[in-house]
């Protein structure tokens, strides 16, 4: 195209939004109602912020717990109406003039999203573990998050029984971005949900209370990483729009199949460059891969789960997976279906390194919180190959993997607060030895969850990994599956490995010992084995639900 | 001029960019070089948006000013209570967690 003709489409379009300001000017509707998930967690989280300025220090834990509660319990009420109206099947809709997609898949996700925050908002408040200091009882966040590790300043902030109250409305935030993630209809609130959920993330990695400057070199790891994966992800928005002339799912979606009615002169030069298409939609991919920690974008995955706070890790760990593929579903599934045959080799590979690189470099690891983020490498690739299958039953599997994957991961991660020694949570293998002589209940719990991990029948996990494989084995990616078994008897093996170590080696004299939790984390732990069990033995009517939720509105 | 130049200038500052993150070894270098990265976005978004004619480009360049204004305060928040606690913001010091 010559640039006299791009010159004269540009202000031929300048004139026609400028001949009468005003007229053409029509206010957006937006769908208050189907959106109320959203708003009500986004407005706790405002109103949580007035509080850390407004109420005295004395209260603001109190409060803050409360609001929390209470806007995540309201927002789940919420999608729980908004499904039992139908938004997820038959009334499934584009609500906010075509940012949000309100249908099962979202509606689905978003349920689980805040189900997990809601016990992992538990395991944030627990104030029992630590040993109360000047008489005051703490939560395993930094007294003051800014003062320097082991300063004066940092003395005086403990003395005075400081906590940083502000990780409840920091979570809250977080969780609205994860909650619209799934749901996102265009690249434009893809990439606003992204950095709303990302970035009090990487603030939360930095505020623990013991091992500060492991904490914050997590939180520097993370943020550097992230903000580089998600420029990534921005350029390839950015070549994207070029190719299509818009960012709306559908719009790109019918570019993409050829699908398109009338086609824009202005637009004819670039919506035949497939280069643009290709590398637009691998930099979303990648971009997408490294939220979820997918082989070879997981570098940063071991490093922050480890120094993170670990009730923090728990929520990452859980709730960014459920969010980040659900908008890697929404984006193949509703995008880019047209480049199912293009992307698949690559996908393959990510899958099969993803699962096979998780498992093995976990067998070497010497720390609880390192194993578990390599395991949940692992679980990724798993969940990957369902993705992969580009099958109905591919969305419902990976739908149902993920609810049950995240309510263990939270637990396990609950179980990991549990067992502590002078410096804080005791983490390294060689203190776990043993554990299940000292302290039965703990250990048992925990090798219920390592089972689920690994994919015993009759727990949980196996329901999941058997529904992802079958998928993905009806999807025509039997190579993958027999990956997948692989990796899993990989994995199982380093799982069992842990429940040896605690019930049948010696506990050593200077062992840890398991601190006793307020029914909060206990909630937290209880419900991971509800889960865990009730989904391993009676998991029918559960897939029946995510199979009924797993149709895209477009 | 021709607007496909620009795309082409902000692939490579988009380049220079992403080459700066991978081989600085200072933080706060490293950031300036994603903020980079995110500039030739916004060019890219720009230049698209004027070889089409329609204005998403554009908008989506202000919204991606607003979230790299965030993503300053937080970097710089923790990079600044990294440097505090260790008098050092290169990025091959903080190593306490490997393999």
């Amino acid at each position: 195209m010559s640039a006299t003709a791009v010159h004269s489409l540009w202000t031929m379009a300048g004139e026609v939004t400028s001949a009468a300001p005003g007229d053409r000017f029509t206010a957006p509707t937006i769908e208050y109602a189907q959106l109320a998930p959203v708003l009500i967690v986004i407005g706790a989280a405002v109103l949580g912020i007035l509080v850390e300025a407004f109420v005295p220090r004395r209260a603001r834990y109190t409060t803050q717990v409360f609001l929390t509660v209470v806007a995540i319990a309201a927002a789940f009420a919420a999608v729980v109406g908004l499904a039992a109206d139908g938004y997820a099947t038959k009334n499934a809709q584009i609500a906010a003039m075509g940012a949000v997609a309100v249908d099962g898949p979202a509606l689905f996700l978003q349920g689980t999203i805040l189900l997990v925050s809601m016990v992992s908002v538990f395991t944030f408040a627990e104030r029992r573990l630590d040993p109360a200091s000047h008489g005051n009882r703490v939560d395993s966040f930094a007294a003051q998050a800014g003062s320097v590790p082991g300063s004066d300043g940092e003395k005086a902030a403990v003395k005075a029984g400081f906590t940083t109250t502000e990780v409840f409305p920091l979570a809250l935030f977080s969780v609205a971005g994860m909650l619209v993630f799934p749901a996102a209809n265009d690249l434009l609130t893809l990439f606003i949900a992204l950095e709303v959920f990302s970035l009090p993330l990487y603030l939360l990695c930095a505020v623990a209370r013991r091992k500060r400057l492991m904490s914050q070199e997590a939180a520097v790891k993370y943020f550097l990483l992230g903000a580089f994966s998600s420029a990534f992800l921005l350029f390839g928005i950015a070549l994207l729009y070029g190719y299509a002339g818009t960012v709306s799912y559908a719009g790109i979606g019918d570019v993409v199949d050829g699908s398109v009615q009338q086609i824009d002169p202005a637009l004819a030069g670039t919506m035949g460059n497939d280069a643009l298409l290709l590398i637009g939609a691998a930099m979303i991919l990648m971009g997408l891969l490294f939220k979820v920690g997918a082989v070879p974008f997981h570098m940063w995955t071991p490093d922050v789960y480890q120094g993170a706070p670990t009730p923090v890790t728990g929520f990452m760990a859980a709730a960014t997976k459920v969010a980040a593929f659900g908008a890697l579903l929404r984006l193949l599934y509703v995008v880019l279906p047209g480049l199912t045959w293009d992307l698949r080799p690559v996908m393959w590979g990510v899958a099969i390194v993803t699962m096979l690189g998780g498992a093995i470099v976990a067998i070497t690891q010497t720390d609880i919180k390192r194993l578990l983020a390599y395991s949940s490498i692992a679980h990724a690739g798993f969940i990957l190959a369902g993705v992969i299958a580009a099958s109905p039953e591919g969305i419902s599997s990976v739908l149902f993997y993920l609810a049950v994957y995240s309510f263990v991961t939270v637990g396990a991660f609950a179980v990991v607060t549990l067992v502590r020694d002078a410096g804080g949570e005791a983490t390294h293998l060689s203190k776990w030895a043993g554990l299940g002589r000292r302290s039965p209940l703990t250990a048992a719990v925990f090798a219920v969850f390592l089972l689920s991990f690994a994919g015993i029948p009759l727990t949980s996990g196996f329901s999941g990994k058997f529904a992802v494989f079958k998928a993905a084995a009806d999807g025509g990616a039997s190579g993958l599956v027999v990956v997948g078994v692989i990796s899993s008897a990989i994995a199982a093996f380093f799982y069992i490995r842990v429940i040896v170590l605690m019930f049948f080696s010696e506990p050593k004299a200077d062992g840890p010992t398991v601190a006793v939790p307020s029914p909060l984390t206990m909630t937290t732990i209880a419900v991971g084995v509800a889960v865990t069990l009730v989904l391993g033995l009676a998991p029918q009517y559960f897939l029946d639900l995510a199979s009924q939720a797993g149709v895209f509105v477009r | 001029m021709n607007p496909v130049n620009y795309l082409y200038l902000a692939a490579l500052l988009f380049t220079i960019g992403a080459s700066g993150v991978l081989i600085r070894r200072n933080a706060i270098v490293v950031f300036m070089c994603v903020e980079l990265m995110l500039n030739a976005c916004n060019l890219t978004l720009v230049a698209f948006s004027r070889m089409h004619g329609n204005l998403d480009g554009q908008i989506i360049a202000f919204f991606t000013m607003v979230v790299a204004a965030a993503e300053v305060v937080i970097g710089l928040a923790i990079i600044v209570s990294l440097f505090r606690s260790r008098h050092s913001a290169s990025v091959d010091d903080a190593s306490l967690m490997k393999l």
